[in-house]
């Protein structure tokens, strides 16, 4: 057999492959070891085509549902020091169904714990979201919503925020890598106690990065508005008024105070928000809220 | 001699190829969140047909969108499960428990309550002991039946279709 029919059907293998493989790993690894047998490429070429495959997928993919569950509930009790819960039944029984309701509509309605809502007793104009599901809304946010539809609004861009894992891409790189690297290296083993005081400090990290970004920082515009862009969209799927977000952020506009340590620092200003929603077309106006709603939403969360 | 290590080269890819066709013809996934629900429709909303736990293990016959017909339990129980449920990884609940591990590589296992878990957060808090985790835990008993959502849709004049991603 020539050397030219040999080199043919070792690609035609490597097509069969590439349509059957199950991961993109397992793909290249196959292709490059045929590549390398074949003598398409060197060894050494082989090998760092592997190694960076390898690289890339250690990658925020690698943390599963269960992990973020427990990086959220320790992001939350981080908010909960700045902020204190509200003691109301009934205003957070109320945020809860309407939460549930829109999560469920969005791109990630199943997490590991589910997602829950709370109330926090504040006049800030506030709010975060931590990749375990937990939603936080201060009652000076919730007075920027006249109706069930602006609150909705509010909302369901927190849950955009879970959906595109803004939280979890916090997490600087070297620490998502370090973090990951010691996960990877338990097998079926249980941890001993140094690997759990290291995952520890690890997890630390994790949650600095997180809180530093959401409570201090504040995301990069372009996060908030792919929330803004995501929380029109379940706004839709729920027969929602889309445009009651354009609406909420135009009171929240009066309502922030400059200098203030709340949305005033982390967010994008509210007009600029609406302009981004302009420019993409998802800025709707003269949508109707029935009377039903604004009336359980007045009687829910009489705040003031 | 080219002849010989051709055919050698072909019969090993053949067989990965095969082995990846016979996993494909009824694909395994498995549940990765705490709880969640076979439905008789693809729909949040539909007709809870069972209970799915932690690591629980259902084969896959149909999909639509982002909704998988599964069925659970040796095909006890089948319906709809959300995507965003299911992993294709193995979820080993404890180590130790199952010869999984030597059996696959790790990339395709995780193992519940490991890395970041419990225990870890038991040590943080340790650590930490401003945090405050009692609303926490507050706020993760709040839960809401599929009846009072149900209600506070339709008396809302909300819209039940297009949920959970694309249809």
């Amino acid at each position: 057999m020539n050397k030219l029919t040999w080199r043919a059907g070792i690609i035609f293998l490597i097509l069969l492959l590439l349509i059957s493989c199950a991961t993109v790993e397992t793909m290249t690894n196959v292709a490059t070891e045929v590549a390398v047998q074949s003598g398409t490429i060197s060894r050494s070429q082989g090998d760092s085509i592997s190694k960076s495959t390898r690289a890339v997928s250690k990658s925020l993919e690698d943390f599963t549902p269960e992990q973020e569950y427990y990086i959220g509930r320790s992001v939350g009790a981080t908010v909960l020091v700045k902020y204190q819960g509200l003691a109301n039944t009934k205003a957070n029984s109320y945020l809860n169904v309407l939460g549930q309701t829109l999560a469920q509509a969005s791109d990630m309605p199943e997490l590991f714990g589910g997602y829950h809502f709370l109330v926090l007793d504040s006049d800030d104009i506030n709010a975060f979201a931590t990749p375990g599901g937990h939603v936080f809304i201060t009652r000076g946010l919730i007075r920027c919503c006249r109706t069930e539809d602006a609150l909705a609004a509010v909302v369901a861009h927190e849950i955009g925020h879970i959906q595109l894992r803004h939280g979890m891409r916090a997490i600087e790189k070297a620490r998502t890598t370090e973090a990951l690297t010691i996960l990877a290296q338990e097998g079926a083993k249980s941890f001993g106690s140094q690997q759990v005081a290291q995952l520890t400090q690890s997890f630390g990290g994790v949650i600095s990065d997180i809180t530093n970004t959401m409570i201090k920082n504040g995301y990069s515009r372009t996060y908030e508005y792919q929330a803004d862009a995501a929380a029109v969209v379940i706004l839709r799927r729920t027969g929602y008024n889309p445009g009651a977000l354009t609406e909420m952020l135009g009171v929240m506009d009066k309502q922030l105070k400059p200098g203030g340590t709340d949305f005033a620092k982390t967010h994008p200003s509210p007009q600029n928000r609406i302009a981004e929603l302009k420019k993409s077309g998802m800025s709707f106006t003269g949508g109707e809220t029935p009377a039903v709603r604004t009336k359980r939403f007045t009687n829910a969360v009489d705040l003031r | 001699m080219f002849r010989y290590r051709f055919i050698m080269i072909c019969l090993t890819l053949l067989s990965i190829l095969l082995l990846n066709a016979t996993a494909d013809a009824q694909k395994a996934m498995s549940v990765q969140v705490k709880e969640s629900y076979l439905r008789a429709t693809p729909s949040h909303l539909g007709k809870v047909v069972a209970k799915a736990s932690y690591s629980d293990r259902v084969a896959v016959f149909e999909e639509r969108g982002d909704w998988k017909k599964v069925s659970l339990a040796n095909g006890k129980y089948q319906g709809w499960m959300h995507n965003s449920a299911l992993t294709n990884k193995r979820i080993v609940l404890k180590a130790g428990q199952s010869n999984v591990a030597t059996s696959v590589s790790r990339d395709e296992i995780a193992l519940a309550g490991k890395g970041f878990s419990d225990e870890v957060e038991a040590q943080y808090r340790k650590n930490n002991k401003n945090l405050d985790y009692d609303w926490i835990n507050r706020m993760e008993a709040f839960t809401v039946s599929p009846k009072q959502m149900e209600d506070f849709v339709s008396s809302g004049q909300l819209a039940r279709g297009n949920e959970g991603g694309k249809p």
